[in-house]
């Protein structure tokens, strides 16, 4: 359901996913649909093992389905090849990881000019647009620093860079703050929020019911299926 | 290369051990392969270096230098056979005898051995003992020897022709004498020729009938073999059924000679072993390196790296280290090789070290290509799923 009225970017049909077990099969998505515009801060909640991650996999092409589509700009990323959707995702996706997953013997930018450099661009191209999103992330002093040499926001941050620095279509994010004390949580969803007000389509799992209020839209996934998608504001994620 | 070079920097004591033992099992080829040209030299040169392509043995032995014996009617018959050029007979047989430069110190002790059947130690003294292979061949044939110094071997005269290696190890010079021992033959050293050896003795190359007199007491006929020069009209089968002979090419003779066969084949058997040890043991680096890497590798294909990429980057690593290594393994074999002595059967030739080398390589791309598979196999989920880049 597209919540602003432009061609969506994305939409789910009836996605569904089953994992297996030996014998034993887990519905982790069972006809999930969904379709995202540009622009729209997409904040997916729900209890745990519910499939919002999945949800997430699945969409963004990281993950196989059982069932259903999935279009990206009118393509269905899941009848492409490995290697295409693979280019696809370099190209229209960005990630960001709980666990920020930096890459600990490269510094700051070179994690960030990493999928640039995986698709071909340029190492003088990929340097300066690093280093252009480094200081766009509030960390132009922090170009030449390893992870180990970073807090956990800084991390973070550098991990945004990365994820924006191909300028993706969508950028999926899987509990961005989990791993950041309160206040750098604040900072990095700020950060998260102003990329947002510049035109970027973020997709955000999140535990946290603040977090998942800030955003344009809320999808609730339950038992994997979409429970609710709507405004945040009309949702009572009180009692969510 | 962008990944590869950073974990090989980053990295760079595992690499260096890894390096290390590449560059070990390289210097140990390099080693092996010097012996085993220099075993082959000493045993076959002589064979080796006959401008012949064929040698015809008499059917009865087969291809054994040590128990064939031919005829003059079969070397002359080969001369009309279809696709021959030419034959000449060579007749072998292995030696030991005293060089002399003083002549009636070499006349004493040939009558010596001649009354007694050995000469005393005090007709021998400061006369060097040499082993060695007597070569017969008709003078003015296409196998006789071309002289370095000195002269060539001629019809009729005593005179020998003797492999430099004598020269060089022993100080035997033109002028000088030689009596072989419980023959008693003596046999003026008119010539040297360049580096001639079989069965690790050097070569006296000597008048054919010289040659029948030192090893039968009297000139019959015979040689050992014949050596054919023949172009590809010539059917050795034809030849041997006729004449009842066997022939093969010259190289396929090498193993005719006593105890050939089994060195080469002992080193052959080493140098296998090793290049699968050298496989095996990148397998095993490659293998750990990947699994190591596993959440690497997974955050690489989340963001956008092909397989072919990743497997790309990892060969260029594994080639950086094997080439690296294996250069400098040579390079140490090489300097070793030259301190080596010389009278060690050791002998350095650019394209048996550039082929081990090469090989080896090879073998460790192979054995890194384990690992690929595994690479193949990452899933990109493994980033979100726990996977933690960072433990290493």
């Amino acid at each position: 359901m597209s919540q602003t009225g432009a061609a969506p970017i994305l939409e789910a049909a009836d996605v569904r996913k089953v994992y297996r077990t030996g014998t034993q099969e887990v519905e982790a998505l069972r006809g999930i649909s969904l379709a995202i515009t540009p622009g729209e801060m997409v904040m997916v909640m729900g209890p745990s093992g519910n499939g919002k991650t999945t949800m997430l996999n699945c969409l963004s092409g990281l993950d196989d389905i059982d069932g259903g589509t999935v279009h990206v700009d009118g393509d269905d990323i899941h009848e492409m090849s490995d290697a295409a959707r693979t280019t696809h995702r370099a190209e229209r996706m960005g990630f960001i990881f709980q666990s920020f997953n930096l890459i600990p013997v490269f510094s700051a930018a070179e994690n960030t000019e990493l999928p640039l450099l995986v698709t071909g661009v340029k190492p003088k191209e990929a340097r300066d647009r690093a280093r252009a999103m480094l200081d766009r992330v509030g960390l132009g002093n922090r170009f030449d620093h390893r992870p180990t040499e970073l807090s956990g926001g800084e991390q973070q941050r550098v991990a945004i860079a990365r994820a924006l620095v191909s300028h993706p279509a969508i950028v999926w994010a899987d509990e961005p703050t989990g791993n950041l004390d309160s206040q750098t949580a604040e900072a990095v969803l700020a950060l998260l929020h102003e990329v947002h007000d510049e035109g970027q389509t973020l997709v955000i799992v999140t535990h946290d019911r603040g977090i998942g209020a800030t955003g344009t839209r809320l999808v609730e996934v339950r038992d994997g299926r979409i429970t609710y998608d709507g405004s945040p504001h009309a949702a009572d994620l009180g009692a969510r | 290369m962008f990944i590869a070079l950073r974990d090989l920097r980053f990295a760079r004591g595992r690499f260096a051990l890894m390096g290390a033992v590449v560059a070990l099992v390289a210097l140990l080829m390099v080693l092996l392969t010097g012996l085993a040209t220099g075993l082959a030299d000493d045993n076959v040169s002589a064979i080796a270096d006959l401008p012949a392509t064929h040698l015809a043995f008499s059917a009865e032995s087969g291809v054994k230098f040590n128990q064939s014996t031919v005829t003059a009617d079969q070397w002359q018959a080969l001369r009309s056979v279809p696709g021959v050029a030419d034959a000449a007979p060579v007749g072998n047989s292995l030696f030991n005898g005293h060089v002399y430069a003083d002549h009636a110190q070499a006349d004493k002790a040939r009558t010596e051995v001649l009354a007694n059947g050995k000469a005393t130690s005090a007709d021998t003294a400061g006369a060097p003992a040499v082993d060695l292979a007597l070569f017969g061949v008709e003078p003015g044939s296409f196998v006789a020897p071309v002289q370095t110094a000195g002269e060539r071997l001629a019809a009729g005269s005593d005179g020998v022709v003797v492999s430099d290696d004598l020269a060089r190890k022993k100080g035997v010079k033109v002028g000088d004498v030689l009596v072989l021992d419980r023959v008693g033959l003596e046999l003026p050293v008119v010539g040297i020729t360049r580096k001639a050896n079989f069965g690790h003795v050097p070569v006296v190359f000597a008048p054919l009938q010289v040659w029948q007199k030192a090893t039968f007491g009297s000139t019959r006929a015979v040689a050992t073999f014949v050596a054919v020069r023949a172009d590809d009209a010539f059917v050795p089968a034809t030849a041997d059924q006729a004449q009842r002979l066997t022939t093969v090419t010259r190289t396929a003779a090498f193993d005719g000679s006593p105890g050939y066969k089994e060195e080469t084949g002992t080193l052959v058997m080493i140098e296998g072993f090793l290049y699968v040890i050298a496989g095996m043991l990148v397998a095993a680096f490659f293998t750990v390196w990947t699994i190591q890497r596993t959440a690497e590798i997974g955050l690489l294909k989340a963001l956008g790296a092909r397989t072919g990429y990743v497997v790309r980057d990892a060969i260029g690593q594994a080639a950086i280290v094997l080439v690296g290594a294996t250069a400098l393994g040579l390079g140490l074999g090489l300097g070793l090789g030259a301190a080596m002595p010389g009278n060690a059967p050791f002998a350095l030739k650019p394209v048996p070290v550039l082929g081990a080398g090469a090989l080896l390589v090879v073998m460790g791309l192979l054995g890194s290509a384990v690992s690929i598979r595994r690479i193949a196999k990452i899933d990109p989920l493994i980033a979100l799923t726990g996977g933690n880049a960072g433990a290493r």
